[in-house]
């Protein structure tokens, strides 16, 4: 099962199966006692857009910085393109990068920044002219050539940045937060212009965020990122509707999860005990009886069983609590002792569901993922 | 309570206060202009002069060091052990600050200490120190010598003057640079010498001035083809007691007034930088 979500996960890639980014085992310490990346693998396809999500401390931006060059791993080892990069100095990747504050040099215009790194490669006065007014239209700041980065708003110096990164052609681009610091509207927009900017040009992009949202709007395949490990690396929509790891399952999006032990296994599905109730589930990975593990339901897989057969698993429950939020209504209730929240879609005939009163709820077997629980806790 | 409702009452006492401090630090100074203008070999004003008789002044003390050989040798002395000192002291002294703001650095609070002594040893003792050091050398009564020993006296200012520069400095624009391809030498070239250069520059402009101001160490390490400005009215006081040495002081006053609107500029001007 492990196996295939993964590779379900690699065929989202669009430009084939080349890997482009090797992590080998890679690990990270500074005192040599805290594990900040621990023994990590990854792989980043050519022209893959590759997202690094997780908290914060979880290691991330850890690794787009050993990826730069700006931090060396105390282990394992690091490829671009087959090539270890382990022994190769930063400014000799040729790697475009996005700083989280843009990092533009303030006592240069926008041409001298898009400049610079033509000027270090030698490039004669016309063809960094020409390679600079390209890289400005590619992010729609034509006749920005003249102005200071102190005079442009916080979108214009984030797409002076981008243009940073890329007027020097690299193949990777990395980009660390890069929307961190924009209001709400400014970021989505900018979320489809990077999109559509790495789409253009079919760079590789390894992006860093802690906002799940952003990573599944803008990602080929996302990483999610805890403790310094990676939980599961796949296409978003993979993620969320085959969360392997209760993290991911939590991480992204809601979920109700529910701690039990297996009572029977029977092929793909095993029912599950639960503070004394019975619920079957579908094993992402082979349990044995006897096992722990954690149930992971989307509150809005579930539902009220208007007449009992609807679904595979139904129980009577308490109303505890709920809210109307518009579009839907929030109910939380206890399955099995635990805390359980219904997401009910506000259509006709939701029926009037008031706080303390008894309702019946339920999902299907394949709404229910049954996934091993963390054995260790989290470091840090 | 009346008198705080007053408004002005206690702010005349305080406004009146102030302007006393001032006259009475730059009241000594100032003097020294008119009398720089006397047409009479005394260091008073005259009775020409309080009745603005346009008889009693002269530019005559002005001539004279114009003219005189051992004012024009104290001249290129200052400028020539000045400039070389302030080169050196600037040079070094931003190495310093660079190195001590990388926290890899071991025992920074050590090596600052060491670098900022020269500013808070009595002058004295660094010159006798100096003095001593320097004759087993072979380097007393050189240009070398005292080019040095102001050097050493001049690097704490550049030091702290750029440390507090690279305080505010973004580490991440020297990473920008190293990953747009820019070598360490060309990243401080373009991008980190540009944005800390108020600093650099107003730490020279006071190393400048540290030496071109120094008397005690030209006193103990330099002969007389070391002498200096101040050294050179040192003698005058000691030796000639002529007007002359007033002519100096007000050429002196005026440069350093000037010295003092250029780091003003800058720092202003490293101000707008910084906002912008």
């Amino acid at each position: 099962m492990r196996e295939q979500a993964q590779q379900e996960g690699d065929e989202q890639a669009p430009h084939g199966v080349d890997a482009y980014v090797e992590f080998d085992g890679v690990s990270k310490s500074y005192d040599g006692v805290a594990q900040i990346v621990r023994n990590l693998d990854l792989t980043v396809h050519e022209g893959e857009f590759l997202t690094l999500l997780g908290p914060s401390g979880s290691g991330k931006t850890t690794c787009l910085m050993m990826l730069a060059g700006f931090e060396v791993p105390t282990g394992g080892s690091i490829r671009i393109n087959g090539q270890s990069v382990d022994a190769v100095p930063p400014r000799r990747r040729n790697i475009g990068m996005v700083f989280q504050n843009y990092a533009l040099f303030p006592h240069m215009t926008v041409g001298a920044n898009l400049a610079f790194p033509l000027e270090v490669r030698g490039l004669d006065k016309d063809a960094v002219a020409e390679r600079v007014a390209r890289a400005l239209r590619l992010v729609r700041l034509e006749g920005f050539e003249d102005r200071r980065p102190g005079q442009l708003s916080g979108g214009q110096q984030q797409r002076v940045a981008i243009a940073r990164a890329l007027v020097f052609e690299p193949r990777l681009v990395l980009m660390d937060e890069p929307l961190g610091a924009l209001d709400r509207r400014l970021r989505e927009e900018m979320q489809f212009e990077i999109r559509r900017i790495q789409r253009t040009l079919g760079v590789t992009v390894v992006y860093v965020t802690h906002d799940q949202q952003e990573a599944m709007a803008m990602s080929d395949r996302v990483a999610v990122f805890n403790g310094g490990r990676i939980e599961q690396v796949a296409a978003p929509e993979v993620l969320y509707e085959e969360p392997e790891r209760p993290f991911v399952a939590s991480f992204i999006g809601d979920n109700n999860l529910l701690h039990g032990v297996v009572a029977a296994v029977d092929g793909d599905t095993c029912d599950v005990t639960v503070g004394g109730l019975t619920v079957n589930a579908f094993m992402v990975e082979a349990h044995a009886v006897g096992d722990q593990v954690v149930l992971a339901v989307r509150p809005e897989r579930t539902g009220l069983a208007a007449e009992a057969g609807m679904y595979t698993n139904e129980f009577e429950v308490q109303v505890r609590d709920m809210a109307f939020l518009g579009d839907h209504l929030r109910v939380l209730t206890d399955v099995g002792g635990q805390g359980f929240v219904v997401k009910i879609p506000n259509i006709v005939g939701h029926g009037g569901v008031l706080a303390g009163e008894s309702v019946r709820i339920g999902w299907a077997t394949l709404d229910c993922r049954a996934l091993r629980p963390v054995e260790e806790a989290p470091a840090g | 309570m009346s008198a705080a409702r007053r408004p002005g009452a206690g702010h005349y006492v305080h406004m009146a206060f102030c302007v006393a401090v001032l006259f009475f630090l730059i009241a000594p100074i100032l003097v020294v202009v008119p009398l720089s203008f006397n047409a009479e070999p005394y260091f008073t004003f005259t009775e020409g002069m309080l009745r603005f008789d346009a008889e009693a002044y002269s530019l005559r003390w002005y001539e004279k060091v114009a003219t005189s050989d051992e004012w024009l040798r104290a001249l290129v002395n200052s400028f020539l052990i000045g400039g070389c000192a302030t080169a050196l002291a600037t040079g070094l002294g931003t190495l310093a600050a660079l190195g001590l703001a990388n926290p890899a650095m071991p025992a920074r609070p050590l090596v600052m200490g060491l670098l900022i002594s020269p500013m808070v040893t009595p002058v004295i003792i660094s010159a006798a120190g100096m003095f001593f050091f320097y004759s087993t050398l072979g380097l007393a009564q050189t240009h070398l010598g005292l080019i040095l020993a102001h050097a050493a006296l001049g690097t704490p200012f550049v030091v702290i003057t750029v440390t507090a520069t690279l305080t505010g400095f973004d580490t991440n624009l020297t990473r920008a640079a190293a990953n747009l391809g820019a070598g360490p030498w060309r990243s401080f070239r373009r991008v980190q010498l540009p944005l800390i250069a108020p600093g650099v520059v107003s730490g020279a402009l006071f190393a400048f001035a540290t030496s071109f101001d120094e008397v005690v160490t030209v006193l103990f390490m330099g002969g007389l083809e070391q002498r200096t400005i101040p050294r050179e009215m040192w003698a005058g006081i000691r030796e000639q007691i002529s007007p002359a040495i007033l002519a100096v002081a007000t050429l002196l006053i005026a440069f350093a007034v000037s010295l003092m609107l250029v780091v003003e500029w800058l720092r202003r001007r490293g101000l707008s930088e910084r906002s912008a």
